[in-house]
């Protein structure tokens, strides 16, 4: 991104609003600190937090750099489309990991998803796993710093590296300072500033394009047409010229397989869960978080549909087919929240916006720090390398692994630059490490006769695959220029994964039945699958089902309001 | 499951689950003070120090204003629930 070009004109203000967010969240985490005792409560919080507060950290989790910046981009570029990634690619897994998977996390009280591959398979699944888990957090850590960079750049005018490294210090020293505790405080809060912030910017921008029947025919009379105006069938977005196939990829794609691989298995996400009370609060945690999951593409997609057609250089970009541009193409989709903010935000609102940016991103990368020193200091380091030292040895290998990853992080923020919308290198990355993982999940935990041998093999090949067809379509052999790619190979990675499992498994040797008790569906006692419904978890408003329908209910309205 | 259940008590007092006040440290608290604090300053800044350029911007509307007032609301209500259902946190007992 060009300084020259994209500035924020931040005064006091901005900044002193700034300083005050960080001040609060920082106490928090020297409060919280304190009260760390056991690695448990380091990692898991100690399993205390009540559901509204899980819940909203964990969507918070996954409302950094994605959401925001690459949402905001996605719109921009593709328009209603990508409220597929809310309604269809986050919602249904949401929901699906609250009502069914759950029981299984918290149940069997593993303290990561590779844990449970250990369990369920052995420990070469668990290691392949593990390997790849780790490196999927590096990568999406990247996105996560080289977002914040930006607006450190945009904010400073610091070169884009020496933003980078001043970010990744502000992390690890909010890292260090609190654990998962402070870590959710921040989420929580963060998700009420850029509410604060992302609300008024987007009702002020639909009033000065005309209100939304203004939007509509700007956008119908702007480069994308009309089309853009409709959720479906999408095939900008997918790529695909045909209708049908558009379809066909937007809900086995991204809504069957790189959704609930996602969100089902995504241990940045599912932590938040664990770190609840009880087996209730970690059911609704999910899908307390669906119901502003719903709601926040109305203030993170829309802007980005604004600064499309109001903000003079990404018109133009737009305009140019998103190749520069007159503009000395300096600007790209990533830029689309920035620019609107920086053309309406008066100072004060626009120090909410900057806190409400940073917040994000840096709870991003924290998350995705902090799932990694989960997994590399339990799963890999304890379980391999290293074995039966004390709790205190293991928590010091964690904060070597932060230190770590956010070096690792400032290398693979240079990958994530190279990318003018984000959110095609992120399904890249997801369609390679989660689609996969899903497969073997789903079959490992419904069908008993699964063998460990094909739990590990089905991963390395399901994940070879998603990476051939990222090459073919690197190389031009396969033609799908929007998210298509992605999307097709995550069906590839899941297929593959599945197929070969099945194959692997009718020639090696099942596990016996009584190791795959709290595992597998059918082996485990119905009582140790549901919550007891009594005290205060009685109350209807606390029925996990209940909640799930209704919040299925609201997307499938959605979907047809918005067809 | 027996790990679902609060853990034990390690004192016990009159059958009740010791516990705690969370006190400042219940997450409402600090949503509704930060926001409240937010809303106060952008009023500030809404009502005092808005330009004919800030308001050209967007229209004619004062967004610090009106945002502000939406804060300062949004805060007093969480300050509220914090206050009527006070969060009571058991006492852990020491380690796991």
């Amino acid at each position: 991104m060009d300084s020259e070009i994209l500035r924020l004109d931040a005064n006091p203000v901005d900044y002193f609003i700034i300083a005050c967010y960080f001040a609060v969240v920082l106490t928090i985490g020297y409060l919280a600190r304190r009260q760390v005792s056991s690695s448990i409560d380091f990692f898991l919080s100690g399993r205390s937090l009540p559901a509204w507060v899980t819940g909203l950290a964990f969507i918070s989790a996954n409302l950094g750099a994605i959401e925001i910046m690459g949402m905001s981009a996605n719109g921009a570029q593709y328009g209603m489309s990508t409220m597929h990634y809310f309604w269809i690619g986050a919602v249904p897994a949401m929901l699906f990991l609250g009502v069914v998977m759950m029981p299984f996390y918290y149940g069997s009280k593993v303290r990561s998803v590779p844990e449970f591959m250990l369990r369920r398979f052995n420990p070469t699944t668990h290691l392949v796993n593990a390997i790849s888990f780790a490196a999927a957090q590096l990568l999406i850590a990247g996105v996560n710093l080289f977002l914040l960079g930006t607006v450190v750049n945009v904010l400073l005018g610091w070169p884009l590296w020496v933003s980078l490294v001043a970010a990744a210090v502000i992390v690890l020293l909010y890292t260090f300072l609190g654990g998962l505790t402070a870590a959710v405080y921040n989420e929580v809060l963060q998700f009420f500033v850029i509410v604060a912030a992302l609300l008024p910017l987007t009702l002020a921008g639909l009033n000065n394009v005309g209100g939304w029947q203004g939007l509509v025919d700007k956008v119908s009379s702007g480069p994308g047409g009309a089309e853009e105006l409709g959720v479906w069938p999408g095939n900008d977005l997918t790529g695909f010229s045909s209708d049908f196939w558009s379809v066909v990829g937007l809900v086995f794609g991204l809504g069957f397989v790189l959704s609930f691989g996602y969100w089902t298995t995504n241990f940045v996400e599912v932590q938040r869960a664990m770190a609840s009370k009880d087996m209730s609060a970690a059911r609704r945690t999910p899908i307390i978080g669906a119901f502003p999951k719903i709601f926040i593409p109305f203030i993170v997609v829309v802007p980005g549909m604004i600064a499309a057609v109001s903000v003079s250089e990404l018109a133009q970009y737009k305009a140019a087919g998103g190749s520069g541009g007159s503009t000395g193409g300096s600007i790209d989709y990533n830029d689309a929240i920035l620019l609107l903010i920086r053309d309406i935000l008066p100072n004060g609102l626009l120090g909410l916006a900057i806190t409400g940016l940073l917040a994000s991103f840096m709870a991003g990368m924290a998350a995705n720090v902090s799932s990694f020193n989960t997994v590399f200091s339990y799963d890999i380091w304890q379980t391999y390398i290293v074995k039966n030292r004390p709790d205190n040895y293991y928590l010091k290998v964690g904060r070597a692994a932060t230190v770590g990853a956010a070096v690792a992080a400032i290398g693979t923020a240079f990958f994530a630059a190279g990318y003018s919308n984000l959110m095609n290198y992120l399904q890249q990355l997801f369609s390679f490490f989660n689609a996969p993982l899903f497969a073997t999940f789903i079959l490992g935990m419904f069908w008993k006769r699964m063998t460990p041998t094909a739990g590990w093999v089905g991963l390395v090949l399901g994940t070879l695959s998603a990476v051939t067809v990222f090459i073919l379509a690197e190389v031009g052999v396969l033609d799908l220029p929007g998210q298509g790619a992605a999307f097709v190979g995550a069906v590839a990675a899941f297929v593959v994964d599945i197929v070969a499992s099945v194959i692997v498994t009718m020639f090696t040797e099942p596990k016996p039945d009584a190791e795959l008790r709290g595992l597998v569906y059918s082996q485990t006692p119905k009582a140790e699958r549901t919550e007891e419904r009594v005290g205060e978890n009685a109350a209807w408003y606390r029925s996990t089902p209940l909640l799930a329908g209704i919040a299925l209910v609201l997307i499938i309205v959605l979907n047809i309001v918005f067809a | 499951m027996p790990d679902q259940e609060d853990p034990p008590p390690n004192v016990s007092t009159r059958g009740q689950k010791p516990s705690k006040r969370a006190g400042a440290l219940d997450i409402r608290s600090i949503i509704g003070m930060l926001i409240g604090f937010y809303g106060l300053i952008l009023l500030v800044m809404g009502l005092f120090f808005t330009s004919d350029a800030d308001l050209q911007k967007a229209e004619g509307v004062n967004l610090n204003l009106w945002s502000g007032i939406g804060l300062i609301a949004a805060g007093l209500l969480f300050l509220l629930w914090a206050k009527l259902r006070p969060l009571r946190v058991p006492e852990e007992p020491a380690g796991q």
